[in-house]
């Protein structure tokens, strides 16, 4: 296999696994301060329980969110030389802001693990909010340059050199806030929906255990409001991103809907496949005059097809498959938390059936396949670029041969670490089960009572 | 100072943080390994008060130092990048292994030594490989293949200068981190794990100062330009020495209460003495970043990006400030936390 492609294929890995545990790290955090928060609005102890527990996970998560981070950070100079060259010279502040959040949350969140019981409840509460700020803050940092990546700015280049470097034009780029806030509301999305996923599932196996019952109710009721409303602002968002890539970044556009032909009334394809021969979409519905709408608000505007560019410059055709799935999963979990919403505030019922439960199960999982799908259309849409029109990929790559060896040592490390993280968890949490902290709880406390 | 100098020390004092962090880490790592099995004691407990709040943040500075360098000498990035391909991919997969499992090794108790010994052995290692990256830096091992720069693995790991390097990159680990656990063992009051941590760093320093020696032997014939650059700073070098001397006696005059040592003393006088010998090398290496064809000059970022990185350093450690206080006060000052049990 050629180089570039391996080199490819080994840091799309490494993204992709790290994105699991960073978009966690964004979004329990949240979660553990919206329940510390309640806390100290009900003394209900449950929510301090619910509050200590998340803890422990995002502990347990933090010891591969860390070195995978770790690795991506330096792997983008090991595998892309020519790529940070540029980014050093032009790009350089979101990266070295981004160490301030580091070392923000990785101090707050030792002081939040380990000093719990030293410091006041008010301190304790700062500690999570440090933490909820600092990482959001590295995600939104770092996707900046991803955002760069696509819409570059700030620079230019003469004669192979970097001209007139604006740092500050280059970090405010013009996708920038759009596209970091698509990645901070949709890590707070999944932080929420993985919540409610495993409340959901023990729900299911303890429904005879009452306490047990309703305090993962609560954790569901939490889980499923909060990631309901990030999922809304996801989908508001999502809509201006893609508003930009038609700005911006049209092949990508043009590639994510299987259009070809430019036109004005242009059809959305919902679904199928593109086919590069006959240069339509298969088996896709078609609802007309959509995407120029959605591209810019009016049905007469004008959407360009791949037609009008060469075809070496075109973005592999099936991220159209990718951004569907995404779109799909966002809209099908908006319905959800609607649905639940409706079913238990308007209908006033107590307990859900058994299909919306599954369903209510799927939410977390499903979220986080849509960030890894976003995160692939996003990176594998911007081919041959890596700094679009101005680097192409195969001119950033290291010029070191044999990567094939470290692709299987890495991708060796991921599936240990992947399988340890997941047997740690269910270990600890067997270990220490939810009935032993809710029996901790003396009974004259108004802890039982939803 | 020229922004070059200013942006070169920067990197600098970001290495030496880093640098004297990570011994402590990795060796606090090791100890609480070494001393599992002995029930006697409670140097593990120790060992462990001391790493579980801090690995995170001793992290953040291996990303600060690539960072920085990345942003304030980007070409030196690019060739480094290149050249430090396979030693960079093994660092960072021992990394993980040992990040991982030190974390594991905390939450599940039943398999809390197997997991222990992962995490120390493999943290162990690492800064034997960290090190590495000094020798490649002085030039003779990369060479131009095809038009790309490439290390010569065989060469670097036979070479007597590099073996130096790793002698000393170890032993240093040991040694200041049980100099740094013998002063943490004695404000936790714990004359039993005190008493191990000093015949410790009494064992050991001796060891890193033979590995410094070895180096400065090696490098007049492996790497000329520096044993000469190093010699106009000689007067460091021998201040340096004599620091060590300070620690040394430091370890065995007698205290108070009856404990042997001013371990206090001797953590300062080993840091000084690190300190000092570091600024000497640093010294010497300049203006070379990888000897013979990038220099600080040469790789050095475009200037508007420096001042925007500057502003953004000094912004960032007035916020940080207070955050470092509160943890030092909370973790390395609070006799409490430190006697506690597990
Ligand atoms: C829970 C996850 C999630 C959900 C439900 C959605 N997205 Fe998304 N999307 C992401 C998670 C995500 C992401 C993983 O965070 C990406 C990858 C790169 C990025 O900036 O954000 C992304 C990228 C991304 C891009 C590409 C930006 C670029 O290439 O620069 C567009 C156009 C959209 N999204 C649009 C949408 C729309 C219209 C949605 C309607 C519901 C939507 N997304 C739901
Ligand atoms: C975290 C979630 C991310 C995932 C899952 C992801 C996924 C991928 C994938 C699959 C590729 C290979 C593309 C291909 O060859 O088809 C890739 C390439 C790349 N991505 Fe991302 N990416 C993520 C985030 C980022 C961010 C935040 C940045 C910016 C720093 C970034 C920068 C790059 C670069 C530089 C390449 C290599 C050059 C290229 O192929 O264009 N990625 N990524
Ligand atoms: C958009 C995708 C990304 C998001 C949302 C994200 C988010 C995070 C978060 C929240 C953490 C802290 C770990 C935790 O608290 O759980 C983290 C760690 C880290 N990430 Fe990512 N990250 C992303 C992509 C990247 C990329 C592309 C790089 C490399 C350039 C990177 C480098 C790092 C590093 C170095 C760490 C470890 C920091 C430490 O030592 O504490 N991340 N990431």
């Amino acid at each position: 296999m050629e180089d570039v492609v391996i080199a490819r294929s080994l840091f799309g890995t490494t993204m992709g696994f790290h994105i699991i545990f960073a978009t966690l790290g964004v979004g329990i955090p949240l979660m553990i301060l919206i329940a510390e928060l309640m806390y100290q609005k009900t003394k209900n102890r449950e929510y301090a329980i619910m509050a200590k527990r998340w803890t422990k996970a995002k502990a347990v998560l933090l010891g591969v969110a860390i070195p995978t981070g770790t690795i991506a950070g330096v792997q983008l100079s090991l595998l892309w030389p020519g790529f940070m060259e540029v980014i050093g010279k032009v790009m350089a502040l979101p990266f070295q802001i981004e160490i301030y959040a580091f070392f923000i949350e990785a101090l707050f969140i030792s002081i939040y693990v380990y000093a719990a019981d030293r410091i006041s409840p008010w301190m304790r509460i700062l500690s999570v909010t440090l933490v909820t700020i600092g990482a959001a803050a590295s995600a939104v940092l770092i996707t900046n340059v991803h955002a760069f990546e696509g819409t570059p700015a700030g620079f230019r280049i003469e004669n192979g050199q970097i001209v007139d470097v604006d740092p500050w034009a280059a970090f405010f780029n013009p996708s920038f806030v759009v596209t970091a806030a698509h990645v901070a509301v949709s890590a707070f999305m999944t932080g929420a929906f993985v919540i409610a996923s495993v409340a959901a599932y023990k729900m299911l196996r303890n429904k005879h255990d009452e306490r047990v019952y309703k305090f993962h109710r609560k954790a569901l009721i939490m889980g499923l409001v909060v990631g309901g409303i990030f999922s809304f602002m996801t989908a508001i968002n999502g809509h201006e991103s893609a508003q930009l890539l038609h700005q911006y970044q049209p092949e990508k556009l043009a590639a994510a809907e299987g259009l070809f032909e430019t036109q004005s009334h242009a059809p959305l394809a919902v679904g199928g496949f593109t086919d590069r021969e006959t240069k339509e979409v298969k088996w896709g519905i078609e609802v007309p005059w959509a995407l120029s709408f959605l591209a810019d608000d009016r049905f007469d505007t004008v959407v360009v097809g791949l037609d009008d560019f060469p075809e070496e410059y075109w973005p592999p055709l099936f991220v159209h498959t990718l951004f569907n799935a995404m779109v799909g999963i966002g809209s099908l979990l908006i319905m959800l938390s609607l649905f639940g919403f409706f079913w238990s505030k308007i209908l006033k019922k107590t307990t859900y059936p058994k299909w919306l439960m599954w369903l209510f199960v799927a939410a977390g999982p499903l979220s986080m396949l849509a960030i890894e799908f976003g995160w692939i259309f996003a990176c594998t849409g911007r081919q041959p670029w890596v700094i679009y029109r101005i680097m192409l990929t195969e001119d950033a790559v290291t010029g070191n041969q044999n990567l094939a060896a470290l692709f299987i040592a890495f991708a060796g490390i991921y599936v240990l670490l992947g399988v340890a993280v997941v047997l740690v968890l269910r270990y600890y949490f067997k270990r220490h089960p939810i009935e032993d902290e809710l029996n901790d709880i003396p009974p004259s406390s108004n802890g039982v009572q939803a | 100072m020229t922004d070059v100098i200013l942006a070169i020390t920067v990197l600098w004092g970001f290495i030496f943080i880093y640098a004297v962090m990570a011994t402590m880490d990795f060796g606090a790592g090791f100890w609480s390994m070494l001393y599992i099995k002995n029930e006697k004691t409670n140097a593990t407990n120790i060992a462990n008060r001391y790493l579980s709040p801090t690995w995170e943040v001793t992290n953040v500075f291996v990303v600060a130092v690539v960072v920085a360098i990345y942003s304030f000498f980007p070409s030196a990035a690019y060739t480094l990048g290149t050249v430090l391909l396979i030693p960079g991919s093994i660092i960072l997969l021992l990394l993980a292994v040992r990040s991982g499992f030190l974390v594991f090794s905390h939450i599940v108790d039943d398999y809390h030594k197997p997991l222990t010994y992962v995490s120390g052995i493999s943290g162990f290692i690492i800064p034997a490989f960290l090190i590495l990256v000094l020798p490649i830096t002085h030039g003779g091992f990369v060479d131009n293949i095809d038009g790309v720069d490439t290390l010569m693995l065989g060469r670097l790991l036979t070479s007597p200068h590099a073996l130096s390097f790793i002698l000393f990159a170890i032993s240093s680990t040991l040694f200041l981190s049980s100099l740094l656990l013998a002063d943490f063992s004695k404000v936790a009051n714990d004359r039993h794990a005190y008493a191990i941590y000093r015949r410790d760093a009494l064992i050991l320093g001796p060891v890193s100062l033979l590995g410094a020696l070895l180096i400065m032997v090696t490098m007049r014939y492996e790497a000329t330009w520096l044993f000469n650059g190093m010699m106009d700073y000689i007067v460091w070098l021998f201040i340096s020495a004599g620091m060590f001397v300070v620690t040394g006696v430091a370890l065995v005059i007698p205290g108070k209460n009856g404990w042997t040592g001013l371990p206090r003393l001797g953590v300062v006088s080993a840091f000084i003495q690190y300190a000092l010998a570091s600024y000497a090398y640093g010294r010497a290496h300049l203006p070379y970043i990888i000897y013979p064809n990038v220099t600080i000059q040469n790789a050095f970022t475009d200037p508007a990006s420096f001042r925007a990185l500057f502003i953004t350093y000094i912004v960032g450690f007035i916020i940080l400030f207070p955050g470092f206080i509160y943890f030092w006060r909370l973790f390395m000052k609070d006799e409490k936390y430190i006697k506690s049990e597990n």
